[in-house]
């Protein structure tokens, strides 16, 4: 029996081998073409998310500073009391820090998981250059906390820089002496009611969007198309104005003594002690955000709205429908792309909005995004600034997951 | 194109002397305080030494600071930050250390360390001036008699209005207990207790749905002109300068006050460090300081400066002595800021404010 002929190309190749040849090169040379933005996105995007996503877990400020100390938590049980060995490398390490001008640094750490020990350290940090042995009593001279078992508990989870404990602070959870999870007490409890707060707030913000900025986007899509590129501008003269500026003009408008309650005075709509609180607050974040993110609702849907054919409603009105029916049956269901594309768009950049809640805010308009922002840039906790992004980032995916269960993401029209 | 690539090279040549002038970047608080520090230290020592110097702005210098070191990339030679604050870039060994005995002494020989007050020194801040943060009113909002105590600042009933307040634990808290009735020599004791901050964030409560946070020292002055505030937290010099230098209707209520001193200090790892010192040399010398409190009515640290300061700047009139947080008849019931209880405490307790901030 004949061998199975194999297919070979005229210089005796196997034909299928020829072929991979042939699309491997041609897969390198799309790879090398989009390798250079494949680099930019690793260098400029991955990697520093990938940096803050370790710092969140990862805090060497201790270990690395208080080395003797973390030796002996590192050869000893969790809960062994602190034997003669542990207190002299607490002494000694203290005197170090305080040489070196880090136990300031330590103290940060070790008040981030347990509140209130920062001066502790800093106030022992400079008697310790006088201690000597013994070292117990010199260190509980200085200050009687230090025989404080919650202390030590902290100390030793503080001293594994890799821990789970920054996640538990965005959380609103801390430690007990024993190490179990427990509640902070009630007035240090603030994430996750920020986190419930910053998702109402952008689903609010998300709702109202749709609904002004629906008809907007009908009204451009059917008028006569020089009348809509006019109030095309509209839309985008103030979407390409900087976000400072628009926020500053809401401040102008909606303060006290301010556009709007000014003129509501003048007409005697408000007695001059009564004005409107629009700013400050919460009503000042929603419509400053509002306003800010309409041009990301109307876009989308503008383009999606654009190429419906007004015969569809037509049609269905001659077949009998009343035009609410012929609007919800024939119409809306062929804008949903539009209103899934620009709604995913306007919550996703209003979670993690940061400027306009700051400039508007006030205390209550505050959002989840500002606390990020403290810890990056006062508190200089970037371990929790660090949990409290990924928290967001990990919420975010699951609402874009559940988008794509229901609605389904290829159902999804940007422009 | 060979003529222009010669002519661009001698071009950059000569350009070169001009970026490798002497030059230092020195970070202030910005508004009228910054003014003064440019009229009476940067202006003058350009002119001595012929190094320019550079002067950007923050709502608090010790946060850009502290962020700059710890990520290794400094751009700030000089730094105006409170005195709690530098303590505790100190503890951190983000500061250096300043010897004050290096300083220029008083123009009678007294030496430097003797001729500042006592208690102001400190191993890495050299102090610039005494200020205080106080109440301030507009005194076209209160017709039928002023405030007159701390504790009217937390009467909304008997003083209608919104209240500005400072974004921030310290001075708050303090003035809060005050208002509460505690003399001001128990004020730190107290607050050293979890009973004592209790009772400060207790009485914050009361004015919490009438207030207006601050964070820029520049803000108190513009939200009293504003009339988004009838009475606000604010820092002296900047009320002193709006109402005497811009002629606004607004009053500074010398009581339950708590001041301090801020002052220079040199970041580790800033790019001109000699340069750096030379300026702090210069600009806390005795008669540097005295001009300063003529542009701003904050207090000079030196003994032998404040003979010699006479009248604002501004108006060439006004004489400054009353306005001073440091003259006597303004003393009647302040408090001196605790840099020993801040320095420890500034973390966690601002952190508890910021629980108190966020929650409803």
């Amino acid at each position: 029996m004949a061998e199975p002929q194999t297919l070979t190309t005229p210089d005796g190749v196997p034909l299928k081998r020829a072929l991979a040849r042939a699309q491997a090169r041609a897969r390198r040379r799309a790879f090398l073409l989009v390798a250079p933005l494949l680099l930019f996105v690793i260098v400029t995007f991955l990697v520093p998310i990938g940096q803050m996503l370790h710092r969140s877990v990862y805090n060497d400020s201790f270990a690395a500073n208080m080395p003797r100390l973390t030796a002996w938590f590192a050869t000893t049980e969790p809960d062994t009391p602190p034997d003669d060995a542990a207190w002299e490398a607490l002494a000694l390490d203290l005197r170090a820090a305080a040489e070196a001008r880090t136990v300031g640094v330590v103290g940060t750490r070790v008040n981030y998981d347990l509140p209130g020990t920062r001066s502790l350290f800093t106030a022992t940090g400079r008697k310790a250059r006088s201690f000597q042995a013994p070292w117990r009593e010199a260190l509980l001279a200085a200050d009687a906390d230090w025989a404080d078992p919650m202390l030590w508990s902290t100390m030793r989870q503080a001293a594994r820089s890799y821990s789970p404990n920054f996640f538990l602070a965005a959380l609103d959870l801390t430690r007990d002496a024993r190490g179990a999870i427990v509640a902070v007490p009630q007035d240090r409890q603030v994430y996750v009611a920020l986190f419930q707060r910053t998702f109402t707030l952008a689903a609010l913000i998300t709702v109202l969007c749709v609904l002004l900025g629906f008809p907007v986007a009908h009204l451009l899509a059917t008028l006569p198309l020089r009348w809509s590129n006019l109030l095309m501008i509209l839309v985008l003269l103030p979407f390409w104005t900087s976000l400072l500026v628009r926020t500053t003009s809401w401040i102008v408008l909606l303060q006290g003594q301010g556009v709007i309650n000014n003129s509501l005075v003048a007409t005697g709509l408000l007695a001059d002690d009564g004005r409107l609180s629009l700013i400050y607050n919460q009503t000042g974040t929603i419509i400053a955000m509002t306003h800010v993110l309409l041009p990301f609702t109307i876009l989308p849907l503008y383009s999606v709205m654009r190429p419906i054919p007004p015969s569809y409603v037509r049609a269905a009105r001659s077949l009998g429908a009343t035009s609410w029916t012929a609007f919800r049956r024939v119409y809306l269901p062929q804008t949903l792309p539009g209103i899934g594309a620009g709604a995913l768009l306007v919550f996703i950049l209003a979670v993690g909005y940061y400027i306009t809640p700051a400039l508007v805010g006030g205390a209550s308009g505050q959002l989840i995004s500002n606390l990020i922002a403290f810890h990056m840039t006062d508190s200089l906790n970037w371990s929790l600034a660090a949990a409290l992004a990924a928290i967001l980032l990990g919420l975010v995916l699951i609402l874009y997951w559940l988008y794509d269960r229901l609605v389904g993401i290829d159902n999804l029209k940007l422009g | 194109m060979k003529r222009l690539l010669i002519l661009s090279t001698a071009l950059g040549a000569l350009a070169l002397p001009a970026v490798a002038q002497p030059q230092i970047t020195v970070m202030g608080w910005g508004g009228a305080y910054t003014n003064s520090q440019v009229q009476a230290y940067h202006k003058p020592f350009t002119a001595r030494t012929g190094v320019s110097v550079i002067s950007v702005d923050a709502d608090n210098p010790a946060t850009p600071i502290k962020a700059q070191v710890e990520a290794g990339n400094v751009s700030v030679d000089v730094a105006s930050v409170e005195i709690a604050d530098a303590v505790r870039l100190c503890d951190e060994g983000l500061v250096i250390p300043i010897d004050a005995s290096t300083l220029p002494p008083a123009p009678d020989g007294t030496p430097a360390p003797q001729d500042f007050i006592e208690g102001t020194l400190s191993d890495c801040m050299i102090p610039t001036d005494v200020f205080a943060t106080a109440i301030a009113y507009d005194t076209t909002k209160f017709p039928n008699g002023a405030p007159a105590t701390i504790a009217d600042f937390f009467d909304t009933a008997k003083f209608p209005g919104k209240r500005g307040i400072k974004k921030g634990a310290k001075t708050t808290l303090e003035m809060a207990l005050m208002a509460d009735g505690v003399p001001a020599s128990e004020v730190y004791a107290l607050l050293e207790t979890r009973e004592g901050q209790d009772r400060a964030f207790a009485k914050l409560d009361t004015i919490k749905a009438d207030a207006v946070f601050w964070e820029a020292g520049a803000q108190p002055p513009q939200l009293l002109a504003d009339g988004e505030v009838v009475m606000t937290m604010a820092w002296n010099g900047r009320i002193f300068n709006a109402a005497v230098a811009e002629g606004k209707p607004f009053a500074i209520m010398w009581d339950g006050q708590v001041f301090e001193w801020e002052g220079w200090v040199i970041p580790k790892g800033a790019p001109n460090p000699e340069a750096a010192m030379e300026f702090v040399k210069f600009s806390t010398s005795t008669e540097p300081l005295s001009d300063a409190a003529e542009w701003i009515s904050y207090g000079p640290p030196r003994k032998s400066s404040a003979p010699l300061v006479g009248t604002f700047k501004g108006d060439g009139k006004t004489e400054m002595a009353p306005h001073l947080p440091t003259s006597p008849e303004n003393l009647t019931n302040a408090l001196p800021s605790s840099l020993d209880f801040w320095a420890d405490r500034d973390t966690e307790l601002n952190e508890r404010f910021n629980a108190w901030l966020a929650a409803n």
